[in-house]
């Protein structure tokens, strides 16, 4: 296939690492043929709260995925020349993350089978139908983006101009997936948490916090591995770009917090009495989302700082505080949150179980496996370009 | 004999048409075997609706007659685990049922009222909004919102769309816990949502719904709210009657009077 060739050779800790994800994913294959054989059953998930950590996973990466606008848009619309290094890092980042989404959808399928229904019965009103067209269109549109750009960088002539507007629709395309994918939730009546129309601003926020964080460590990881450098200006902006997402992010969930406690209208106010302080003694929320506070906390502190932001070697500690507390966040209480309590008032608490938490697992290995292959065939054409 | 192949797929050609003909002339001419709504006999309505009488319902304590039938017939298992129970009418205390309802000092007989809870039927039905593949759908002729289990892809997003829990999700194969089995419904798979139906198949032979046929007080009334002068619709010009969370603007179609 494609330039497939230069993820085929490798050191001896490249396919020790191949090999180490690929058992993951044979073990969470072993899980999913279990769950197909049982049912959803084996799940944490309950009548109660009927979507649990595959959906909130996706909603999670959707927002990776669409944060990498935040490099391609300063690169190709503003002409910002340090993010050269790191844009196509972007891309893969995003290609992979989409094809994350489309797979804890797929685990999450009553009836997996069937799901080319949801083409074979287009259904306009349903905003599940648009967040299949927009996340398959996201994909395409990065996919070639990528690969044509990095062809031509092989063969060492510009891309061809046609690619341009494609890459221009790649930005909005970028924000309507997480807007779509807001809109799945923030549409519902009688489910208040997520019945808020700052729903997408915040996915969006956050999504400009957690994957550039996630960008950032990818950038220090494969400069440590391979001695690849995006560069310190490119790392400097991306913390600056962290740093607006994860305080835009706080200040919309205050303003959550106001409109609820303010207004005091019990239903709005419930599902966070549940997470961060627990209804009717029933708790199991309530320590990851303290933590999560805490972590927002301390990030902001120190991304706000400059002399901590730009200091090199407490980058990526920061990194792992933003990236922690929005996926306790977001990957965490905000889908289960909003179902307890149930309409009825029953307090269910949700727990994923060991099968749901190895299929978890073995999608994120699907990712880090994406990433691996598409970041050596990048940098192997580069390293060929610059020799 | 021998065949050639060219006669061979000449004959399955024809006999393929002949079935496909056969098929289009019995639905022009209306003689499909299973008696549909068109059938003489169905019950036809513009609009299903349902009113409850809570009192009346509440005479027997302890009475379950018409979760009973509704689930004997249906073939809804009986899971012993809270979290993948199947239910498509059951009761349900009355502040839970109307939350906006409930204060603190209401007397306790009201508080504890049990209320019979199913599919509303919505006017305007968010779940159906909703589905991805128009596996639940409101039927335009008169307003039932059904559900093909053939369609379902089980991604549960009616479930979440529902305001009032009517839905339930087949976690597991439920025909282990079909107690026993009415030959003459389907039973469900293992991935697929279900709920009331308002009885369509019964509707479609001309019975009324299972609950409604088996409640011993007859507090259960069911028929044409389009016509004015059908038993529900005296019944609400005539009692006070009040609906599950109207201010969604779901026009929920069963009524309770209190």
């Amino acid at each position: 296939m494609f330039m497939f060739e230069k993820a085929l050779t490798g050191s001896r800790k490249y396919w020790t690492w191949i090999a180490c994800l690929a058992a993951v994913v044979f073990l969470a294959f072993l899980a999913y043929l279990r769950q197909l054989d049982v049912g959803l059953g084996i799940s944490g998930m309950s009548r109660d709260v009927t979507w649990g950590i595959y959906i909130a996973q996706f909603t999670f990466f959707v927002g990776v995925a669409a944060s990498a606008v935040m490099v391609v848009l300063p690169y190709y619309l503003h002409n910002y020349k340090a993010f050269g290094r790191v844009t196509i890092l972007g891309e893969f980042l995003a290609i992979s993350s989409v094809t994350m989404c489309a797979l804890f959808i797929f685990v999450d399928m009553g009836q997996p089978a069937r799901v080319l229904n949801v083409l074979l019965y287009p259904t306009l009103n349903s905003p599940m139908f648009w967040d299949m067209v927009s996340l398959g269109g996201y994909f395409l549109l990065n996919a070639v983006i990528a690969l044509v750009t990095l062809s031509a960088e092989r063969k060492g002539i510009a891309p061809p101009k046609w690619i341009k507007p494609v890459i221009i629709l790649s930005i909005p395309w970028a924000i309507s997936i997480h807007t779509v994918t807001a809109f799945l939730y923030s549409g519902l009546p009688g489910r208040s948490f997520w019945l808020t129309a700052i729903l997408a601003p915040r996915f969006l926020a956050s999504a400009f916090a957690s994957g550039p964080s996630l960008l950032i460590l990818l950038c220090l990881l494969i400069r440590r591995l391979t001695g690849y450098d995006v560069g310190k200006e490119a790392l400097r902006k991306l913390a600056v770009i962290v740093t607006y997402g994860m305080i835009l992010n706080v200040f919309f969930l205050l303003m959550e917090i106001f409109t609820a406690f303010y207004s005091k209208i019990p239903e709005h106010m419930e599902h966070f009495h549940y997470l961060f302080a627990g209804l009717e003694g029933r708790d199991a929320l309530v320590p990851w989302m303290w933590t999560s506070v805490l972590l927002a906390a301390v990030s902001l502190v120190l991304l706000m700082t400059p002399r901590f932001r730009n200091n090199q070697t407490l980058l990526p500690v920061i990194c792992i505080v933003v990236f922690l507390s929005l996926w306790i966040d977001k990957g965490l209480g905000l889908v289960v949150g909003g179902f307890i309590p149930s309409p009825l008032g029953a307090i269910t608490e949700y727990a994923p179980t060991l099968y749901e938490i190895s299929i978890t697992l073995g999608i994120f290995a699907i990712g880090f496996l994406m990433v691996t292959v598409f970041y050596k065939i990048a940098l192997s054409v580069r390293e060929q370009y610059t020799q | 004999m021998i065949i050639s192949r060219k006669k061979f797929l000449k004959l399955t050609g024809i006999s393929m048409l002949a079935a496909t003909g056969e098929r289009i002339a019995e639905s022009l001419a209306g003689t499909a075997p299973s008696a549909g709504p068109g059938s003489p006999r169905a019950l036809t309505a513009k609009r299903w609706a349902m009113v409850i009488d809570l009192q009346k319902c509440a005479r027997e304590d302890g009475c379950t007659a018409c979760i009973d039938a509704c689930h004997r017939t249906h073939n809804v298992p009986d899971i012993d685990n809270r979290a993948h129970e199947i239910k498509w009418i059951w009761k349900e205390e009355f502040k839970h049922a109307f939350p906006s309802a409930h204060n603190e000092y209401q007397a306790e007989h009201i508080e504890s009222l049990p209320v019979l809870l199913l599919c509303n039927h919505c006017d305007n039905p968010p779940c159906v909004r909703v589905c991805p593949t128009q596996a639940t759908w409101k039927r335009e002729e008169d307003g039932i919102v059904m559900m093909d289990w053939h369609r379902c892809i089980g991604c549960r997003y009616c479930m979440a769309a529902c305001p009032y829990g009517s839905r339930s999700f087949n976690w597991i194969d439920p025909r282990n816990d079909i107690a026993q089995l009415n030959p003459d419904f389907p039973t469900r798979t293992k991935g697929v949502v279900e709920k009331c139906t308002f009885c369509d198949t019964r509707l479609a032979k001309g019975e009324l719904p299972a609950c409604v046929e088996a409640c011993p007080q007859d507090a259960i009334f069911f028929g044409d709210l389009d016509d004015a002068g059908s038993e529900i619709r005296q019944l609400l010009k005539s009692e006070y009657a009040i609906r599950r969370k109207p201010e969604l603007g779901t026009k929920p179609e069963i009524y309770y009077i209190v």
